[in-house]
């Protein structure tokens, strides 16, 4: 739904647009792309659907409320509750998206999972890290020394036209470290998503998911952004 | 022990260098066995925690103080302020794990009983009850993004009880250097998922089964007197 709102430039005055002017979409928990044991054995089915059913849909769930609260503080030109909501919206809005895409970024090994990126995101690749090993190192090596909850990224910078590794901590998206970034593959490096098979050896989960990296999607993105 | 002069600039001429030594840290026993703290926390936890997550920050932290030690000697700035982000995160798991395992107590041994004497009349002026503090620390602990811990601290300035909660290894002084812990919390997923998944609030809920109050008691009346 389109929404006109006109500001009026002097500080003091606001305007209020009727209540059922303004549209609120919610979001709901996007289906997984393949069933919660067929990326086994590299993440099991129980950690699959532990991720998907509990924690992603409770990022879903809280940002949802998150943004009824902040639609009806909008309403009543409530500021501190605004701000206030922040930053639950950052952080179960953040779990949302990131999650989203970790689904996509994984493909079981009969689908195509674990083949190695082609075309232009393979040299792509080659060009700013010297090899696909390279890279593999450098993301295991940021995965494994990030300190707490977060995420380690693949990313396009769209400006500088090149690919970077970047990390985010716990629910950030990708573009809190720069506007420009485009997310081609983001793994998850809470604990809950390798803790129940690999306990405390984060470094194992990080070598074994490249065999469940679903690089046909990280190289559609890349084309598209590249353009 | 060492004395050192610092002239801006200048490096301390090799007849003037003291040679300092370097105090490594080990692990500390655990005061009871790993099951003991069963139901409330299994033994899969506590060995996992204390053998490889607790063991894995003293290791580390070891491994960058020896770093610093070279760093400082050789007057290499950079060196050292690199090194902050491994010593805190890694210094700051071995105070807040060590911390930990005193905190917790079998039920046999009076994990759980509640505080009497002086913390628990502190408990009943500064949130009303227990109660009322157990729910506000296991709401706090609920609500905290990512990893971290959930604190009861005394502020010794003050001379009040708060509850802090501090991300990822940061000890509590990090929230205020006045603030001493009487009982952390550890909320990292490594503390319960094993055993309660993603449910935190249950692991919050049952804890304090084997909180040892006693040692929060020692604390509080060692540094409020």
């Amino acid at each position: 739904m389109a929404l006109l709102r006109s500001i009026a430039i002097s500080s003091n005055k606001t305007i209020t647009l009727a209540p059922s002017a303004r549209a609120l979409t919610t979001t709901t928990l996007p289906p997984l792309p393949y069933s919660y044991d067929a990326l086994e054995p590299v993440i099991s089915g129980e950690i699959m659907m532990l991720h998907h059913q509990k924690h992603h849909q409770t990022y879903v769930t809280n940002y949802n409320s998150a943004l009824e609260l902040l639609h009806t503080a909008m309403d009543k030109g409530d500021v501190s509750a605004v701000v206030g909501l922040q930053s639950a919206v950052k952080f179960n809005g953040g779990g949302h998206i990131n999650h989203s895409i970790f689904w996509k970024n994984l493909r079981p090994v009969n689908a195509g999972g674990g083949e190695p990126p082609h075309k232009k995101l393979g040299w792509q690749i080659d060009t700013d890290f010297g090899s696909f090993n390279a890279l593999i190192s450098k993301m295991n090596a940021e995965g494994a020394a990030l300190q707490g909850s977060g995420w380690v990224w693949l990313a396009f910078d769209k400006e500088l036209k090149r690919l970077k590794v970047e990390t985010t901590a716990n629910q950030d998206p990708l573009v809190t470290k720069g506007a420009t970034l485009v997310p081609l593959l983001g793994i998850d490096v809470w604990e809950h998503a390798y803790y129940l098979q690999y306990k405390n050896v984060k470094l194992e989960y990080l070598k074994n998911i490249w065999k469940v990296i679903n690089w046909e999607y990280a190289g559609e993105v890349y084309e598209k952004e590249a353009q | 022990m060492a004395l050192r002069s610092v002239v801006s600039r200048k490096t301390l001429a090799p007849a003037l260098r003291h040679y300092r030594s370097l105090t490594t840290f080990t692990l500390p026993d655990l005061p009871y066995d790993y099951g003991a703290l069963e139901p409330a926390i299994s033994g899969e936890i506590m060995r996992l925690h204390h053998q490889k997550h607790h063991q894995t920050y003293v290791t580390n932290y070891n491994k960058a103080l020896e770093q610093l030690d070279a760093a400082v000697s050789k007057g290499d700035a950079k060196g050292v302020v690199q090194l902050q982000s491994a010593l805190k995160f890694n210094g700051g798991g071995h105070v807040n794990h060590s911390i930990f395992w005193q905190n917790l107590k079998p039920v046999s041994e009076g994990g759980g009983e509640p505080p009497h004497g002086a913390l628990g009349w502190a408990i009943d002026k500064d949130f009303g009850s227990l109660e009322a503090l157990v729910k506000k620390i296991n709401s706090e602990g609920a609500a905290l993004q990512g990893s971290g811990w959930v604190w009861l601290a005394l502020d010794k300035e003050q001379k009040i009880l708060k509850v802090e909660t501090t991300p990822n290894q940061d000890p509590l002084v990090t929230k205020g250097v006045s603030l001493v812990p009487l009982l952390g919390v550890d909320v990292w997923e490594h503390a319960y998922y094993l055993q309660y998944k993603n449910v935190r609030p249950d692991y919050l809920t049952n804890i304090w089964k084997v909180i040892n109050w006693k040692y929060a008691s020692e604390v509080y009346e060692k540094e409020s007197a």
